[in-house]
This record gives structure tokens, C-alpha cells and sequence, in this order.
């Protein structure tokens, strides 16, 4: 069989989700993600204009770096300015932020309200910690690169990076989107058997779908 | 009929173009007392667009589909009815006897179809921000409802248009004027209707993430966001026919600015009670809406009735 016939058969494969129970199958979609190909050129560009100039925040602080966020959005530094907006809800916003270390136990949290976001999505990891590790790089229960589990699309360094280095953070990804090269969703969904294998070696319980639709 | 439904279409455009860039400066006006600059005002617009471009729309089956298809037909169904410039082809609508009381209808069509709608999303959050919305809505209605029966009774008529009529020729004959209690009422329950603090007890975003929408993804989140444009000039539309004189002048444009002028005061009274008050209890809300402006209504319809 040819490479290429053994990946479309792959592609049509349901998903296993072994990690539910029989009752709970039923609840659960088991297709998987599939990457969308862009519409038309002009189209497109105009897309990822609005995309890039309407980004919402999932409003979920997964580490120390979320202590950031605060004055980023206040009166200090006004994130609003640029079109950037906090969403509390995973399936109406657009950009992820990895705010620092993740634990395990957050790790779980982080795959699971990513794959709830609705594509186009980004995402940004803040702080050394999500980049190799950091300070907690020989820590039992913290994950050291966040992007061997949901694909990243910014990286900003520091410990803590100040809100001026998020926002120069935000204005790179803005300049990546016009240019389309934020194709994160799909990256994901091409390689989803390889993220999904290194997720489920340090989630133990794993105990959801394997893909949240 | 096709001229008409010409009209129709360019009239709801233009208030939703209206309601969008009116919540953009409502948005740039909370930002400056928070001490911010604040997004852009053609944010909202740039957002709806972002909403609908979105690549992936999950469904959670029929009636998630129709909530905010009813939501979008409830605000379409409000402001049609609703004549938005006394005196003009364009912008009559479909204004006709008996409105008054469709319109009503209309203004609790939408909640109830994004009621269903939401519920299917099986979000725990959207049950609870359904209910505080639907029982909150019951509360408000009744003062809103005791004042237009007050000018009902008072200008004996159901028709706005008749209403708007009524109120030509001096600003003495405004509805504020000659009817001050029922505005009272009437505007104490527009606070509710705009859901601004302190009755944001709906979409509250720190106590139940955004409320009955928190399922609504992409398109059907950009279908709800149209209409929050078009609802909210529609009910601001509304007051200023029925309370504030209505718009009207010869020449179309100088009517459409008096509109423009006379429905962004109104929204403005909303706007700073929101703006200086913290959010309300979903209870201390209802009480507040059966107590101090149900008293008033009821008194403007004894007053108008018997004095």
C-alpha cells in the first residue's frame, strides 16, 4: 500500500476514545480534526485582517504568567486599544495564552479547552517556562515545551516578561496572521496522532474524548 | 411591494449599521471612565466580520441552530414595526393600527427563541443566565406595560404612528410632558431592557461567563451580535416615539440626525447609570423592577384614567 493510501485510511479512522465509558461514547464525537484550506486569495487576506485586528482572549490563567494579563487589560496598558479582548468562554475566542509552567494537572485543562476554541486559533506562550522548562525545568510534575502538545504560534522569553514584551508578543502574531502563517489548527489536525501520543504519556487519567469537538 | 421591501432592507441596514457604531462609543465611553482609551469604534463591526470568517462552527443540533435565527427575527420583527421617521416613506416600515401591542410581542420573541436555543448548547452556564434573563424580563415588563397602557389610554390609540402624531408641534407635547410618570416608568424599565449595570445580572461576565451565548461559536455568535445592533436601536427607536416627540422633519437627513440625537441621549441614561452603579443581585434586581416603577405606572395610568 502506498504512503498516501495509508494516511487517507488513517484519516477516515474514527477515533477510539478508550478513555470514556460505554454509556459515555455516545456523548462524545469521535471524528477527527481535518485541516480547512484557506478560501479564495483576497478573501482570505481580508479574513486575516479582521482576524488580526479582532483577537479574543480565552480568559483562562493557566500559570503565574496570568498575573500579567491584569494590568495588560486595565487602565495601565489597555490592551483594548489594539482590538484584543478577554472571552470567558473557550469557543468564542481565538488566541490561547500559556500563561508560564504548566502542571499535569493543567495540562489536561489546557488540551482540552484548546480543542474546544474554533478555528482559526492562536496561540502564545509566556514566559521561559513554556519555551524549555525554565526554573522548573527538573520540576516531577511540570511539563518543559508546551509545543510538544498544542502547537505554538508566539513565543515570549522572560521570567516574568513585562505586559510592554506581551503586547510586542501580540503585534507579531498580528503581522504572522495578515501573512497567514498562523496555521496552528491545522498543523494540529496534520499531526494529531503524534501531539495526542505525547499527551497521552503524561496525562495518566485520562478520562475525556480524545478529541474535544 | 417591491419598493417597499426596498425600503425595508435599506432602513434595517441602516439601523443596524446605527445600533453597531452606537455600541462602539458606548464602548469607548466606558473605557474613559475606567481611565482607558478603549477599542476602536468600528470595533464591533471588525468583530462581527472576524466572527463570521471563522473556519469551524460547532453545532449542538436544530434548535441551537434556530436560537439565534429567532433572536435575529425578534429584533427584525421589533424594528420593523416600528415607524423610525414620522412623515417618511423610507423609514415608515411597516408601521400599522395596533403595533404598539406586536411590537411588545416582538421585544419577548427573541429571549424566549434563544431560550430554547441556548438550552440545547447543555452548558450549565446558559440555563442560568435564561432564567435570571427570562424572570428579569417579566419584572421589567410590567412597569413598561402599565406605561404604554397609560399613553394607550391617554392618546387612545395602539398605533405608533398616531402616538408620534400626537406629539407634533412643541416640545410641551411630548409624552414627557404631558404624561411625566409614565416616561418615569417607562425609562426605569429601559435600564433593565438594556441590561447595562446594575441589571447585567444576564451576561454577567464574572459570575456566569457571558450567560445564555457561551455555546455560540463563529456564525451563530456573529447572527446574535447583528442583532444586539438592530435590537438596541429598535427599542431606543421605540422610546422616542412613543416618549420623546419622534423624529421628524421635511428633509430626511435632518430627521435622521434628530433620531440620531434624540436616541443616543436616551441611550445615554443607560449608559451613566451603568457606568456609576455596581451590578445588582439577580433578586435585588426583580424586587427593584415590582416595587419603586410599577408604583409609578400604576399611578401615571390612575392619574391619566381619572384626572
Amino acid at each position: 500500500m502506498k504512503k498516501k493510501d495509508i494516511n487517507k485510511i488513517e484519516q477516515e479512522m474514527k477515533l477510539a476514545n478508550s478513555g470514556l465509558s460505554e454509556k459515555e461514547k455516545t456523548l462524545f464525537s469521535n471524528a477527527r480534526p481535518a485541516p480547512v484550506k484557506p478560501l479564495n486569495k483576497y478573501l482570505e487576506k481580508f479574513l486575516n485582517w479582521a482576524r488580526a485586528e479582532s483577537l479574543w482572549i480565552l480568559g483562562y490563567g493557566t500559570g503565574c504568567g496570568a498575573i500579567e494579563l491584569r494590568p495588560l487589560m486595565t487602565s495601565r496598558f489597555d490592551i483594548f486599544r489594539y482590538g484584543i479582548a478577554p472571552r470567558p468562554t473557550p469557543r468564542q475566542s481565538s488566541v490561547f495564552i500559556i500563561g508560564g509552567y504548566a502542571s499535569l494537572k493543567t495540562i489536561k485543562r489546557i488540551v482540552r479547552s484548546y480543542e474546544q476554541m474554533q478555528g482559526p486559533k492562536f496561540v502564545i506562550a509566556l514566559g521561559s517556562c513554556t519555551i524549555n522548562g525554565g526554573m522548573y525545568y527538573d520540576s516531577y510534575y511540570t511539563i518543559n515545551r508546551i509545543d510538544h502538545y498544542i502547537p505554538v504560534d508566539i513565543y515570549v522569553a522572560g521570567c516574568m516578561p513585562r505586559p510592554e514584551s506581551l503586547i510586542a508578543g501580540f503585534d507579531k502574531l498580528k503581522e504572522n496572521i495578515k501573512a497567514g502563517e498562523c496555521d496552528g489548527m491545522n498543523r494540529y489536525a496534520e499531526n494529531f496522532d503524534w501531539y495526542k501520543n505525547n499527551q497521552k504519556k503524561i496525562i495518566k487519567d485520562w478520562d475525556m474524548p480524545d478529541y474535544n469537538w | 411591494m417591491i419598493i417597499k421591501i426596498t425600503y425595508a432592507i435599506i432602513s434595517v441596514l441602516v439601523a443596524i449599521i446605527y445600533g453597531l457604531s452606537l455600541n462602539g462609543v458606548v464602548r469607548k465611553i466606558y473605557a474613559r471612565v475606567h481611565g482607558r482609551f478603549g477599542p476602536p469604534v468600528w470595533q464591533p463591526f471588525v468583530d462581527i466580520i472576524k466572527t463570521h470568517g471563522k473556519s469551524v462552527a460547532i453545532s449542538h443540533g436544530i434548535m441551537y441552530y434556530l436560537g439565534p435565527v429567532f433572536r435575529l427575527a425578534g429584533g427584525l420583527g421589533t424594528y420593523l414595526f416600528i415607524p423610525v421617521i414620522f412623515g417618511s416613506v423610507v423609514f415608515s416600515n411597516f408601521s400599522m393600527a395596533g403595533d404598539l401591542l406586536l411590537v411588545m410581542y416582538f421585544i419577548f420573541f427573541g429571549q424566549l427563541g434563544m431560550a430554547l436555543g441556548a438550552g440545547e448548547g447543555g452548558h450549565p452556564y446558559s440555563p442560568i443566565g435564561i432564567s435570571r434573563g427570562l424572570s428579569q424580563m417579566t419584572t421589567f415588563e410590567v412597569p413598561f406595560a402599565l406605561s404604554v397602557i397609560a399613553i394607550a389610554i391617554q392618546y387612545n390609540t395602539l398605533n405608533i404612528t398616531t402616538i408620534v402624531a400626537a406629539q407634533q408641534g412643541g416640545i410641551l407635547n411630548w409624552t414627557l410632558f404631558t404624561n411625566p410618570l409614565a416616561v418615569v416608568a417607562a425609562m426605569i424599565s429601559m435600564l433593565g431592557m438594556n441590561m447595562h449595570s446594575p441589571f447585567s445580572i444576564v451576561l454577567a461576565p464574572q459570575e456566569i461567563p457571558i450567560g445564555p451565548p457561551i455555546e455560540m461559536n463563529s456564525s451563530f455568535l456573529a447572527t446574535l451580535q447583528t442583532n444586539r445592533g438592530l435590537f438596541g436601536a429598535a427599542k431606543l427607536v421605540l422610546f422616542m416615539n412613543l416618549y420623546f416627540g419622534g423624529a421628524a422633519h421635511p428633509n430626511i437627513f435632518v430627521a435622521l440626525a434628530i433620531m440620531i440625537v434624540k436616541t443616543f441621549l436616551i441611550y445615554m441614561f443607560s449608559v451613566f447609570v451603568g457606568a456609576a452603579f455596581p451590578r445588582f443581585r439577580p433578586e435585588q434586581s426583580m424586587r427593584f423592577f415590582l416595587k419603586w416603577p410599577t408604583l409609578i405606572g400604576i399611578a401615571a395610568i390612575i392619574i391619566v384614567a381619572y384626572f
